[in-house]
Order: C-alpha cells, then structure tokens, then sequence
C-alpha cells in the first residue's frame, strides 16, 4: 500500500503544555480510519498540525507520491495539495444557499481572477444535484444552510467535502449531536468516501466507531498508544487504563 | 451564484430606473430655473458620497471588512483630479496676463510663473516631484484609480498578510488615513498643506460656460458613475467572487481550508474598493471646489460607516439609500435655514445638534434595526428572517447578525 500522509517525530508545545509528543502516524491512500482518545490526547491539535493551522516545533509531515514537505505551506496551500478538513461544529456558509456552498467547494482554480469570471457550467450544476443526492439534501438545495439542522449542515459540510475532491478527508467528530438515524447515515457517507480516498474520522463515540469497522489509533497525551482493529486495542491493557476504565 | 444577472440582482433595473428618473427630474427643474445651482451641486454631490457608500459596502457589507481609510482613498481621487484642474486653469490665466509682453514668454517662463501663483500661498514657486504630470489631464485621471489602488493594495498586503481582523483592522486603516492627513497638512508635502487644492469648481477653458450648466454636467457625470459603479458591484458580490467574499465575513477559516487565499480575497475587494473611491472623489471635490487634508479627518471616516450602516450593509442599495437620505438630511439641518429652538434653559442649535441626532440615529439602527433604511424594502419584497434565536451566521467578528440575514 502506497502512502499518502507520513507524519514522524512530530511535537509540539503550548506555553510548555506538549499537545504532541513524538507523533507518528502513517495513511494509505485509500483506507477509513478513526483516530480516539480521551479529551486532550491531541486529537484536534493532530488535525491542526495536518491542516497547517498549527506549526509544530519538530518532526516531519510528507505527503503524496512525491512526498513533499507540509511544513511551511499555508492552510488553503494544503487544502488545495487535497486535504480537507471537516470541523467539530458543523462550519457552512450560512448566508448562502446549499446550492452555494457546494459551487463554492466545487474543486477548481481557487484565485480572485479565476472566481470573478467563474460561471457555472452543466457538468458542474449536475455534480452539485448528486452530491446533494449522496448527503441526503436535494430537497434542500435552495434553501440557506443556516436554517438547516444541526444533523444536516454536518452532511453538508461533508458534501463540500467531498466536491472539493481531497485525497485525504479529516473529519472531527461529526456524530457529534446526532440521532441514531442520522449517525447510520453518517456512517454510511464516509464509508463510502473512503473507498476511493483517505479518510480519518476523529471521534468519542465508541458505537460509531465500531460501526465504522476500520482501523483505530488510540491517542494518549499526544503520542499513539495502540493501533489495530477496534477489538485489539479495548483489549490492550494501556488502552484500557487511560481511556475505556476511566 | 447561478441564474441570470437580473435574476440574481433584482434590484439593478430598479435603482437604475430611479437614478434616471430623479436625474432627469433635477435637470428639468434646473432648466426652468426651479432648483438653485448650489443645489443641484449638493445632488451631484451626494451622488458620489453614495459611489463612495457603495465601495464601503463592498469591503464591509460583504467582506466584513470596517475600512476607515476609505475617506483616504477620496479625498486622493479628488487631489489627483485637483492638480490638473489647478495646474491647467492656473496656466491659462498666467497665459493671457503675460500674452501683453513685447517679448512673449518662454514655456520655462511660464511654468515658472504658474508655479508662483500655486504654491505662493504655501511660499514656495517651484512644482513639487509629485506635481510632475499635472499638465496631462489623461495622466492624472489614471492617478485618479492608480494612487488610491496603490495604497490599499500596498496597505492592505501588509494588513491583511498579518491576519489582522476586526477591530484591530479597523484601527489601523482609521491610523493610516489620520496619518495621511497630518502629513498633507505639512506645507512641505507638496499640496499646499491646510489650504489644499482650491478653485476646482472652475474648468479651464470653459470660464465662459456658466456654473449652472457646469453643475448640471456634473450631476449627469455622477448619476452615471454611480449606475455604472453599482452594475460593477453587483456583477462582483453576485457571482463566485461574493459568494467567497460572504464566506469570508461570516467564516473565514472554512473559505481558507477550502483552499481559497482569503488574502489574495480581501486585497482584490479592498483595491477595487479604493480605486471605485478614488473615482467617486475625484467628481466630487470640483462640485464641492476645494479639497484639503481636513477631508481625511477621523470623523469623515465614520460618516461613511455610518451611512452604510443606517442604509444596512450587505445590500447594494442599502449603501446608496443610506448616503443619499443622511446626507441630504445633513444638509438640511446645516445649512442654517431651520430657526434655532428655544427649550428654555437648551437652545437649540441645529447645525451643532444634528450632529448628536445622527450619532443616536446611528446606535439605534445598529441595536434596534440592523437591516437599517434598505431593510424597508424588506416589507415590500417580504423578505423572511432566519430563526436562528440571535445567534450570527458565523463565528467572525463582522458576521452577519441574525436580524440582518435572510432565511
């Protein structure tokens, strides 16, 4: 298996609190995984460091075939690389329709010249309805997202996700206040995006994660405790110490 | 995004129309005599505050950038067009008073001349560097777009590069246009510091054209600056480019990790901005017939805030409403013909106390009435609100409020 993202020795600090201790974490290019821990294992700050919202003071992040550095690149720089990035509140346009917030993720040139004489094209109005099929919202395309549900701007969020067309998709927390339905549904979305891209899925809740049925890296102060299936690492008796048994 | 440009700005053949109509209404009652001259120049005017209203939307209605340097980028359009009308009028009178000379004068000697009568009041008589293409009137309408274009791009790069937002930002733009103003106050500056450019209102070689006629061109020019700026920006907010800029004000962080350079964004509407600004003062300083750094001041800065926000910011014609109906209220209040008021122990004085009135009109459109004078054709157009329970549609600090949003 080809690697996609390649973090090794990563660390940082926050007013000498370490966030990440010596973090190595390695992606395939096609492949679901889920990323737990408890609260400040570093989770969000992984992604942070991923998205090049947060330097890190050491360690390496290469990426792709070519394995370029993302140290030093700027988070839309990264996000055109092709990582896309879902936060734990849901984030959408709210002003804007969900027919807009889609056009706008559309992967394609992201300059002001190139979006000052942007039109919309057939093939890309019809990617916008079938993305809008796949997360649930076809009836809901001319609505504006901030009127949507808590469960629904989430799928939207997902959906400009996936239009921007990443390699690899971080996504935080997004059972988050959910009902069983759609959390069913969620599953469903980033199975199905992982089957031709890189997904990681932050999240607390252990059903979820077992639905997801993927490889699982347990995070613990900053550093990776345990990875394997979800049944190997709630046997490991690390795991079970700082995480499950509290 | 999609859909006609019609479709998506309804309102463009709506202010258009009424921007004809109401031009050609003054225009005929100018003719006959109805309306004074210094009234239809205080509408020509309060055309190219609402131009400049406009711009501020752009960059604060849309991109929830509160730029108080735009009064910068002004009262500059009205320098730049300043120095030719000066320069060039200045020429012909110094022309005509030495065409009686045995021997006639040399260019030197004339240029020489010129120089005295302008900068004689700031005592010196020699043309300044930044003087240098003040003969060319096709020089100095490109300077009119390209010095105000100039600094915000070059202000705005060091700005927005830092991740300045808010209300910082707003301090630094309000920083840098006192800073220019205290430095056009210096004689050495090199546009007669205090006294700035004077006599705009006279065009060179049209002394014979009487300034009824001249007013009445100028009303046309700014009537049709103004149509022409607001197709400009509503083909700019209604497409992609103001999708991203609305993304921008409400959540900045999702346009970036979208992949979008939120710099390269905000630069590209602060520079069209000033450069729309730079056009609007540049018709409005040979109406008002003299520009000077005092323009600039702190509190020219707020009246423009201020008339988009009681106009209601986000909505094109929200700017122009607001800076039409303020300052021609403004107008009327200080222009000393409404009696004081005797209160007894408070007297009344308009021409002061309009300015308090404004200020408490101003809080209460911001608390009571977010949406502000444009959110009247609200009750018309039945624009619903979100129910969103107060909360703003984004986490930025120039978000949108819930009372100004549509659902």
């Amino acid at each position: 298996m080809n690697t996609l993202l390649e973090v090794s020795g990563v660390s940082v600090s926050f007013d000498g609190f370490r966030a990440i201790n010596n973090l190595s974490f390695h992606m395939g290019a096609a492949e679901l995984r889920a990323v737990i821990g408890p609260n400040g294992a570093g989770k969000t700050t992984f992604m942070d460091i991923v998205t090049g919202k947060t330097r890190p003071d050491k360690g390496t992040i290469r990426w792709g075939e070519k394995g370029i550095s993302l140290l030093g690149l700027s988070e839309a720089r990264i996000a055109r690389e092709g990582v896309g990035r879902k936060f734990q509140k849901p984030t959408v346009f709210e002003d804007q329709t969900v027919r807009a917030n889609l056009l706008v993720a559309l992967r394609n040139r992201r300059g002001p010249f190139a979006a000052l004489w942007w039109k919309p094209k057939p093939a890309e109005l019809e990617r916008v309805d079938a993305l809008a099929e796949t997360i649930g919202l076809a009836a809901h395309l001319d609505r504006k997202s901030g009127e949507l549900s808590h469960g629904q701007k989430q799928w939207l969020e997902i959906g400009m996700l996936l239009a921007q067309e990443p390699k690899l998709l971080l996504v935080d927390e997004p059972a988050a206040g959910m009902t069983v339905a759609e959390r069913e549904k969620t599953t469903a979305i980033l199975v199905e995006a992982a089957k031709t891209r890189a997904v990681v899925v932050v999240e607390h809740d252990m059903e979820f994660v077992r639905r997801l049925n993927c490889r699982v890296t347990v995070l613990h102060e900053g550093s990776v405790l345990a990875e394997g299936s979800l049944d190997h690492v709630t046997s490991n008796k690390d795991v079970i110490d700082v995480y499950l048994g509290r | 995004m999609t859909g006609s440009f019609l479709k998506r700005n309804p309102s463009v053949p709506v202010v258009l129309g009424l921007l004809l109509l109401g031009t050609l209404a003054v225009a005929a009652m100018a003719a006959s005599g109805g309306l004074s001259t210094s009234f239809v120049k205080t509408l020509g005017m309060t055309l190219c505050l609402a131009l400049a209203a406009l711009a501020m939307d752009l960059v604060w209605g849309y991109a929830g950038i509160l730029s108080l340097g735009n009064i910068a980028f002004f009262a500059l359009g009205g320098y730049m067009i300043g120095m030719w009308l000066m320069t060039a009028r200045t020429e012909i009178i110094v022309a005509e008073s030495l065409a009686g000379q045995a021997i006639p004068a040399t260019p030197q000697e004339i240029r020489d001349a010129v120089g005295g009568q302008i900068f004689g009041v700031v005592g010196s008589a020699d043309f300044p560097a930044i003087w240098a293409f003040s003969g060319s009137l096709p020089a100095q309408l490109a300077l009119v777009v390209l010095v105000p274009s100039l600094l915000a791009l070059v202000f705005g790069w060091l700005a927005f590069r830092s991740r300045v937002t808010g209300v910082y930002l707003s301090i630094l733009t309000q920083a840098m246009t006192l800073a220019l103003a205290l430095y056009l106050f210096q004689n050495d500056a090199g546009l007669r510091g205090n006294n700035g450019l004077s006599g705009l209102q006279n065009l060179p070689g049209l002394s014979a054209v009487p300034q009824a006629t001249v007013s009445l061109w100028f009303l046309w020019g700014s009537a049709l600056a103004l149509g022409l700026g607001y197709l400009l920006c509503a083909w700019v907010v209604s497409g992609k480019f103001g999708a991203i800029l609305r993304g921008i004000r409400d959540n900045e962080a999702r346009v970036r990790f979208l992949g979008y350079p939120v710099e390269g964004f905000k630069l590209a509407v602060f520079t069209l901005s000033a450069a729309i600004t730079g056009i609007a003062g540049a018709l409005y300083y040979p109406q008002a017939g003299i520009v000077n750094p005092a323009e600039m001041m702190p509190i020219a800065s707020i009246y423009l805030a201020v008339w988009v926000a009681i106009g209601g910011r986000g909505r094109l014609y929200g700017a122009v409403i607001g800076a039409i109906a303020v300052s021609l209220i403004s107008s009327f209040f200080t222009s000393g013909k409404l009696p004081d008021l005797d209160l007894g122990p408070v007297r009344l004085v308009w021409v002061d106390w309009w300015l308090v009135m404004l200020g408490f009109s101003f809080v209460l459109v911001t608390l009571l009435a977010p949406k502000g004078l444009g959110g009247l054709v609200d009750l018309w157009t039945q624009r619903r609100r979100p129910e969103r329970h107060g909360a703003d549609l984004g986490p930025d600090t120039g978000a949108f409020r819930e009372k100004e949003a549509e659902a």
